[in-house]
């Protein structure tokens, strides 16, 4: 092998009780690559996700960044280590100015910086998501978009080795998703690896390299987006159907 | 407007104030002296108690272990080693178990961090009791010194002092941000690298080093020292009302709620001495009930009120620039 990829799942298993949510997965990410992790809902995804940022320790199996182990690791020392998320459900510190919701990523996270460069770095990934000289706003004026631009804000403060996006462009009207998926693109374009689930076909077509396709918890596809997304099993799963 | 920035002009009155404040045995030897000594006693406790609390909304009833083991250390040492080295050691050893006991219960949340912090009250005082039973002459210890009232009073100003410098420092440090962001959402804390039960131990541990040497000072005002007085529970539960009552969320919100209370309380043990634990209780369920924020929440909302009524002009600049 080449190039050490920059995620390596082996055999992930996350059990709730009974319930195998995430099923002996396994898949690579090659650094600069932006995965899809697609799948019908509740078929272990955002669990997946959980379970790459340290927010759930997988039952048995390994995951490693660059080579090194990280599952099993408390959720802070994986960020420290350098990935970094949105949430499915935005969360943004309300009672925190949008300019100290980006400081936080960049104080605490995988490169960091504090007092006037954190502030400097804060305004101009504001800037970057579209967000410039709203610094001092409370997030919980903002548009649902903007406090999504807000996360992404967050998650890159820290220069994180990998990006996990739950879910990133959900909920957006048309004119904001164009918007989501440019600047989405962008950040591939500057080479970052970013891991996203998402539902939403377009922006897997535009945006992914490859993706990777749960059903049930278990991996049934993977490889380059227009050959999985014509895999029958694919269709079947996750279209319900010869509808596609 | 003037010559001076706010933040000058705060600095000042803080200064004047505690000036103003130290200068208070020059008028009165006395009761007010004595006042005086309680009402800075609590202040420095709710303070402290709030650095901790205020952020991580834990509600500590540990307070009477810290305090009783400060008293405790000077009791034991006062015949040997100086006064100031005494307060030191207070501090430092509630520090230490303060890392021992966040160690242990600040994974635990809620309402089961409050049930230990008061169980650990009990548990110090049944501890140093059985060890002065059984390996020493008697339960108490004798504190003299030739420390007056107006001393004591002096001190714990230094010392009121020094808790609202940190917790200005505190603020302004990495510590007190990620503070800030716990607060506001645990998850998303782990998740931008913080290590959220370091940070909590480390504030628990200042918190409960001040509240140590709170206990200290006041050791030579007992004369003698026995484990109910030194670990009185009521002590711990008294900190926590006037903390809420003025608001846990400033630095300053505490001594907004010690002033009025420990002079109400002064009032009402003086006349109805049977009824101060009713006085107690219903302050607290008041306090629950009706200002949960503090007074201090409550003039916030009030300034916020008055602010909304000029947004108008306000968010038109914000447009325009």
């Amino acid at each position: 092998m080449s190039v050490q990829p920059a995620i390596s799942v082996t055999q992930a298993r996350k059990a709730f009780g009974g319930l195998l949510a995430v099923n002996d997965v396994s898949f690579e990410v090659a650094p600069g690559e932006l995965l899809g992790l697609i799948g019908p809902n509740g078929s272990g995804k955002t669990t997946m996700l959980n379970l790459i940022s340290g927010a759930l320790k997988p039952t048995s199996g390994s995951i490693a960044l660059g080579g090194q182990t990280i599952s099993g690791l408390p959720a802070h020392r994986i960020a420290r280590a350098g990935i970094a998320r949105t949430f499915q459900l935005v969360r943004i510190l309300p009672s925190l100015s949008a300019e100290e919701n980006v400081l936080a990523g960049a104080v605490f996270g995988h490169m960091r910086q504090w007092g006037g460069e954190a502030r400097r770095a804060a305004r101009d990934l504001l800037a970057r998501v579209g967000l410039g000289g709203l610094g001092a706003t409370p997030p919980s004026a903002m548009t649902y978009i903007d406090q999504k631009r807000l996360e992404l804000a967050r998650a890159l403060a820290g220069n994180p080795r990998v990006l996990l996006l739950d879910e990133w462009l959900a909920g957006l009207n048309p004119s904001e998703l164009k918007t989501g998926i440019n600047l989405i693109a962008e950040l591939r374009a500057e080479g970052r690896t970013i891991i996203m689930v998402e539902h939403v076909m377009d922006a897997i077509r535009s945006l992914c390299d490859r993706c990777v396709v749960m059903s049930s918890g278990a991996l049934i596809a993977q490889g380059r987006v227009e050959d999985v997304l014509s895999d029958p099993e694919v269709v079947r799963a996750y279209l319900g159907g010869g509808d596609a | 407007m003037s010559a001076f920035s706010g933040r000058e002009i705060r600095v000042f009155l803080a200064a004047a104030a505690l000036a103003l404040a130290a200068a208070l045995p020059l008028a009165d030897q006395g009761y007010y002296l004595s006042l005086a000594v309680n009402v800075a006693m609590y202040a420095v406790l709710c303070t402290a108690w709030a650095l901790f609390s205020g952020p991580t909304h834990y509600i500590s009833l540990a307070t009477a272990a810290f305090f009783g083991l400060g008293a405790y250390t000077v009791g034991l040492g006062i015949d040997t080693v100086p006064f100031a080295a005494l307060i030191a050691i207070a501090g430092l050893v509630s520090a230490i178990v303060a890392a021992l006991v966040g160690l242990a219960t600040l994974r635990l949340s809620g309402v089961y961090f409050v049930i230990f912090t008061l169980g650990l009250a009990e548990l110090t005082r049944q501890v140093v009791t059985w060890l002065q039973t059984n390996f020493t002459t008697g339960v108490g210890l004798y504190v003299f010194t030739d420390l007056a009232e107006r001393h004591i009073y002096w001190m714990l100003l230094a010392l009121g002092a020094a808790v609202y410098l940190s917790g200005w420092l505190i603020a302004r440090s990495r510590l007190g941000f990620a503070m800030r962001i716990i607060g506001n959402d645990e998850t998303v804390a782990a998740h931008v690298g913080i290590d959220t039960a370091v940070s909590k131990v480390l504030l628990f541990m200042i918190s409960g080093a001040f509240i140590g040497m709170v206990g200290a000072i006041l050791a030579p005002r007992f004369a003698y020292i026995e484990p109910p007085a030194a670990f009185n529970p009521m002590i711990s539960f008294q900190v926590v009302i006037m903390a809420l009552l003025g608001g846990s969320q400033r630095l300053w919100g505490p001594l907004v709620g010690v002033i009025p209370f420990t002079i109400l309380f002064d009032f009402v043990s003086g006349q109805f001495p049977n009824h101060t634990n009713l006085m107690i209780g219903a302050a607290f369920m008041l306090v629950v009930y009706f200002i949960p924020n503090g007074i201090v929440g409550v003039m916030e909302r009030l300034r916020l009120r008055l602010g909304l009524r000029k947004t108008p002009s306000a968010s038109g600049q914000e447009k325009a620039a």
